[in-house]
């Protein structure tokens, strides 16, 4: 018993227990939470590129995370509504329910886009305060970053400067990074691409490319093989160049579509940090979108 | 770059004090009055230019106005299941019993032949302020009643990983029994939960849980509860007739497998537990259990999905284990029958068993198949007031005196078009009667409309 307790205690002690404890939700927001937070913030990332924000379960493990955290970075939006408030009821931790400075939502701080015009399941699986895949779009990015950086100050005062100096060491970064990936985006203006999901939309409104189709019927639910053979049907009348996907969905129905409509390609892109190779920070992951693109587009 | 400027200024203007030879008084008094003079210059300046400066960001980057964090759909938010089944069985379902295991009361038969509608479950839950939320679970029956399933408060803010929930909840012991019933992933409930707690353990009570600062998920709880129904009986008094306690452990394995497993304890007492059975005659004869009974629950739960993705396949394997321990004294009243024409009451004691395992897979997207095994170990009895062979026999308790091990097998597909709805084929071979087979067949639909809700683990 005594050696059970004493394990206990070591696992509760933790490498790093002065920093802050972040849980992001996403990895995206892991990413950012790391750019701000530098050594100052220890952050636990509960879901990966390769799971589908959408359908998480609140395994243990999370709740076990959920219990500790000083900060809960995640989307909003009722992206997480199918784990997230379980999280917060069943972790006894004050700290991160909604509305005390340790629930961080980001959602909140940016526009959202397609906004249903009417909230009725029958057109799926939507969400009634807008898209929630905000991070695609490398402006919201900086507008999240603002908001993070003062709420990282508001719960450790102590590190404020720090803080602040690693903010605009990342927004100056990111502002000449967005004006980099807006001039050699220049040939992607205009493209018509087909998605599977409504995952890019931020990515295709930011770059000017216009989406034609979407794989799935309706938001959330699977493509149907007579569905595809619509979107088929529709794609001989007005190509698009690319379906993209991310590398949470099966390949399959963009593969599908491809092999039926000459000149189009199938990408997967990164979708958010750990999603490729080379997206290993949020620069990298959009440095890595944009040549996956290009690549496409050039052929 | 404004204030190095001013930086600059003070020391060109100090390397102009610094070279004249002249050290009149007067001079040295005019120089630092100028050099004054051009400090509070240069500082309006630059409090000037910095205003501008601040007032050019603010244009270009319009503070974001924050909009609510949280849920923001519904206040509070409400959501209704819908349910119902078409079953048919080869044995009417009205003289479903459990062999060798006192009747629990519960509603634990298979469902009606035929169409019949399931319970109908209102969910209404919110944040009560903030340092409460409460939940309601109203279920509305298909004989048009209302059965307040749970009603319950709990607390947001008592920090340090406790949260304590008061009023009619479903107990946290095991691992099904938390779980509503429309998120089970079989239409019933393992013979385990039926024979031993009546369908799944609800209460009046209070209960405290605390999960560890750990990395290793670790939550114990423990709870004290009216003894509303079985395993209990309701009865006025003081203070609590159940108790019990729960210790989990959870985590990941790799990135593609969690698991969680757990040790309960329950711990009530009957007085005055009676039930219907027939004597060796065939005439009805009542008889009830007064005592204590202690209940210990092992159970385990492990999900696999290939990267923790379970969107397009995962699988599903959970198992548990029941022990039961009774002690008291049984009573045998077949006074309206005049055979024996008195009520005996006798020492009484049982240790008995149960577990079943069960695996669900999802092969494909919308598709799910399922097996499941229960088993129930008759153990030993004692039975005093037939041991003594003074009055009735064995043959005159036949519920609880048959020695009979109840197994079930049951498999099921699941189709579920979205999130929000399930279309269910379940097959069962049902050998809780002594000696009978019930094959069992059924299509089961669930529905749930509004917010989307949260599922447990």
């Amino acid at each position: 018993m005594r050696a059970l307790i004493a394990v206990l205690l070591g696992l509760a002690a933790g490498p790093a227990a002065a920093a802050l404890e972040v849980f992001a939700c996403t990895p995206e927001w892991a990413a950012l939470a790391r750019e701000l937070g530098g050594e100052r913030v220890s952050v636990y990332e509960a879901t990966s590129a390769r799971q589908d924000p959408h359908r998480i379960e609140a395994r243990p493990a999370l709740l076990a995370r959920a219990r500790r955290a000083d900060l809960l970075v995640c989307t909003g939006a009722e992206l997480e509504a199918g784990w997230l408030p379980l999280l917060q009821r069943e972790s006894g931790n004050p700290r991160i329910q909604s509305g005390r400075p340790g629930y961080f939502e980001a959602a909140a701080y940016v526009e959202l886009l397609e906004k249903p015009a009417a909230l009725d399941r029958s057109l799926g699986d939507i969400h009634a305060a807008g898209n929630p895949h905000i991070h695609l779009d490398p402006r919201n990015l900086l507008k999240v970053a603002d908001a993070l950086a003062r709420r990282l100050a508001e719960l450790s005062p102590k590190d404020a400067v720090y803080f602040e100096s690693r903010h605009r060491d990342f927004s100056s970064r990111m502002r000449e990074a967005i004006a980099r990936w807006e001039r050699e985006a220049a040939p992607l203006r205009g493209v018509p691409v087909v998605t599977h999901h409504r995952h890019s939309s931020y990515l295709l409104a930011w770059l000017g490319i216009k989406q034609v189709a979407d794989l799935e019927p309706l938001p959330g639910v699977e493509p149907s093989v007579a569905h595809l053979a619509k979107v088929v049907e529709q794609l001989r009348t007005e190509p698009a160049r690319m379906v993209l996907r991310v590398p949470y969905q099966s390949p399959r129905p963009s593969e599908w579509v491809v092999g039926r409509v000459p000149g189009m390609r199938a990408v997967e892109l990164p979708f958010t940090v750990g999603g490729s190779e080379r997206a290993k920070d949020l620069f990298g992951l959009f440095d890595d979108t944009l040549a996956r693109l290009l690549a496409a587009v050039r052929g | 770059m404004v204030r190095a400027g001013k930086c600059a200024a003070v020391l060109a203007a100090a390397s102009v004090i610094s070279l004249p030879a002249w050290s009149q008084e007067a001079d040295i008094r005019r120089l630092r009055e100028e050099i004054r003079e051009l400090r509070e210059a240069y500082e309006r300046r630059i409090e000037a230019l910095e205003k501008r400066l601040r007032e050019a960001e603010a244009r270009t980057a319009p503070a974001p106005v924050p909009q609510a964090e949280g849920p923001r759909a519904f206040n509070p938010e409400i959501s209704l299941i819908l349910q119902g089944t078409l079953a048919r069985s080869s044995r009417d379902p009205e003289t479903y019993e459990i062999t060798g295991f006192a009747p629990s009361g519960g509603e634990v038969g298979p469902p009606r032949r035929g169409f019949s509608l399931a319970e109908s479950e209102l969910v209404v839950s919110a944040n009560v302020d903030p340092y409460f939320s409460g939940k309601l679970v109203a279920a509305l029956t298909p004989e048009n009643e209302v059965e307040v399933e749970e009603a319950y408060f709990r607390t947001l803010a008592l920090g340090g990983g406790f949260t304590l929930k008061g009023g009619r909840f479903l107990s946290g012991i095991g691992y099904l029994n938390e779980i509503h019933p429309h998120a089970w992933d079989f239409q019933d409930a393992p013979l385990p939960y039926r024979a031993f707690l009546g369908g799944r353990l609800g209460d009046d009570g209070l209960q405290l849980r605390w999960v560890a600062p750990t990395r290793i998920f670790v939550e114990l709880g423990a709870e004290a509860a009216r003894g509303r129904g079985f395993p209990s009986t309701d009865r006025p008094r003081h203070g609590a007739a159940a108790w019990s306690l729960f210790g989990r452990l959870g985590g990941d394995l790799g990135a593609s497998t969690a698991w969680r497993a757990g040790l309960s304890y329950l711990r009530a007492s009957a007085r005055d537990r009676a039930f219907t059975d027939h004597d060796s005659l065939d005439n009805d004869v009542t008889q009830s259990f007064s005592g204590r009974s202690r209940l210990w629950i092992a159970d385990f739960v492990l999900k696999w999905a290939p990267d923790g993705n379970p969107r397009a396949t995962n699988f599903k394997l959970q198992g548990e284990y029941f022990r039961r321990h009774e002690t008291g004294t049984l009573t045998y009243d077949d006074t309206p029958v005049l055979r024996f024409g008195a009520v005996f009451t006798d020492a009484y004691s049982s240790r008995q068993s149960g577990w079943y395992l069960q695996a669900v897979y999802q092969f494909m997207p919308r598709w799910r198949l399922g097996y499941r095994h229960d088993r129930l170990d008759y153990g030993s009895v004692y039975n005093a007031i037939v041991a003594n062979g003074l009055g009735p026999t064995a043959a005159d308790f036949p519920l609880l005196m048959t020695r009979h091990n109840p197994t079930r097998r049951t498999a099921m597909i699941d189709w579920s078009p979205s999130e929000y709805s399930r279309l269910r084929l379940q097959l069962a071979s049902d050998r809780s009667r002594f000696g009978l087979a019930d094959r069992q067949a059924l299509v089961q639909y669930i529905h749930s409309i509004g917010p989307h809700g949260a599922h447990r683990f």
